[in-house]
């Protein structure tokens, strides 16, 4: 059975790609993130690792998060194609082959859990291994096309990587490690539903069901708002499981309330441009929102090993 | 006096690029095969410097 057809073109020219087209494929701005959510998963483990395995485990995570990114862009290029946003990527814009995209998601993504295997535990390679499986067979090529709710249950993919990082460290799943994967599954919703709003019409035209084209712009805000108080209520589990103290607590209620007051704007603002720019600002303030909720956790983590946070 | 500039050939840019996609690809493999050093030290542990009964 043929999962891609490829008789709609994206053959690259031999040796027409540049390195840093493979490069792109990885989606580096999304390993980024990855990256940085790992570490700290993997600095407030209990227990500790060797700095050099640590530096080998992150460097395992964000290679297999690069494979999956080049398999979702292998599978996606015919969508790819028709959205603003993805049409410059490097098989649609006939710089690299699907052929030479599916070689080097495949690869990278073999290699990054063997190696976390041999180096870290074979626990945290499971989880990569489902990591990656998750997000390029259940998301890409099932869940993206078939229902509005893609991104609710595709974004648990985004969520495991602290998960990883906490196993490669005690090489096994606990309530702390489940709480940094919850606030990242309940943070994509309301951050990819506002992208949404305001690339509706990009998600249209490639015949992707994201919820604003299927169920309106007055649902998705409405479940913008739901998902937005889950994410805030959930933030603070950190809080009531004495995982964290009150500095990490403080810093969730200050960017939790601004993250809630831009949801229940956005809800409140009618259909039209001016909705789009709340959108688009929700959209750019979640992705700071979480970078700060992660940054205090480790802070606060640091803090109470050195005896200045209670 | 320098030459005057002339336009580099498709063919000669192909070339340029798959020589610059080679060398990438060297280095790549270069750090693996470093990287599984590394490894194999770190997880040998200190024992291995003065372990001497072999």
């Amino acid at each position: 059975m043929a999962f891609v057809d490829d008789s709609k073109g994206y053959i690259a020219t031999a040796g027409g790609a540049r390195v840093e087209d493979y490069v792109a494929l990885l989606k580096p701005r999304v390993m980024s993130l990855v990256v940085f959510t790992a570490i700290i998963g993997l600095l407030l483990a209990p227990g500790g690792v060797n700095p050099v395995i640590g530096v080998i485990a992150i460097l395992c995570i964000a290679v297999g998060a690069g494979g999956s990114g080049a398999l979702n862009m292998w599978y996606d290029a015919d969508i790819d194609a028709v959205m603003s946003r993805t049409a410059n990527r490097p098989i649609p814009s006939g710089r690299v082959s699907r052929g030479e995209a599916l070689a080097v998601g495949m690869i990278c993504s073999g290699f990054s859990v063997a190696t976390l295997g041999l180096a870290t535990n074979w626990v945290a390679a499971a989880l990569l291994a489902f990591t990656i499986f998750f997000y390029a067979v259940v998301y890409t090529m099932w869940l993206k096309r078939a229902t509005p709710q893609n991104i609710v249950i595709g974004g648990a993919a985004g969520a495991f990587p602290p998960m990883i990082g906490w196993a490669a460290v005690t090489g096994d799943v606990s309530l702390p490690s489940i709480v940094l994967f919850l606030i990242i599954f309940l943070w994509t919703p309301p951050h990819f539903w506002a992208l949404a709003l305001y690339k509706q019409g990009d998600y249209g035209a490639a015949g992707i069901p994201m919820l604003p084209n299927v169920a309106g712009e007055a649902a998705t805000k409405q479940q913008i708002l739901i998902y937005s108080g889950i994410l805030v209520a959930t933030s603070f589990v950190p809080n009531v499981i004495h995982m964290s103290g009150w500095l990490y607590g403080a810093i969730a209620f200050a960017s939790g309330a601004s993250f809630l007051y831009l949801a229940w704007k956005l809800y409140r603002s009618p259909d039209g441009l001016s909705m789009k720019k709340i959108a688009r600002s929700l959209f750019t303030y979640s992705l700071g929102y979480l970078f700060v909720i992660f940054l205090a956790l480790i802070t606060d983590h640091i803090g109470q090993l050195a005896g200045w946070v209670a | 006096m320098s030459a005057p500039l002339v336009p580099l050939s498709d063919e000669e840019l192909r070339r340029r690029r798959v020589r610059r996609n080679s060398i990438a690809l060297g280095l790549v493999l270069g750090f693996v095969v470093l990287l599984f050093y590394v490894l194999t030290i770190v997880k040998m542990g200190p024992n291995v410097f003065t372990q001497r009964d072999l």
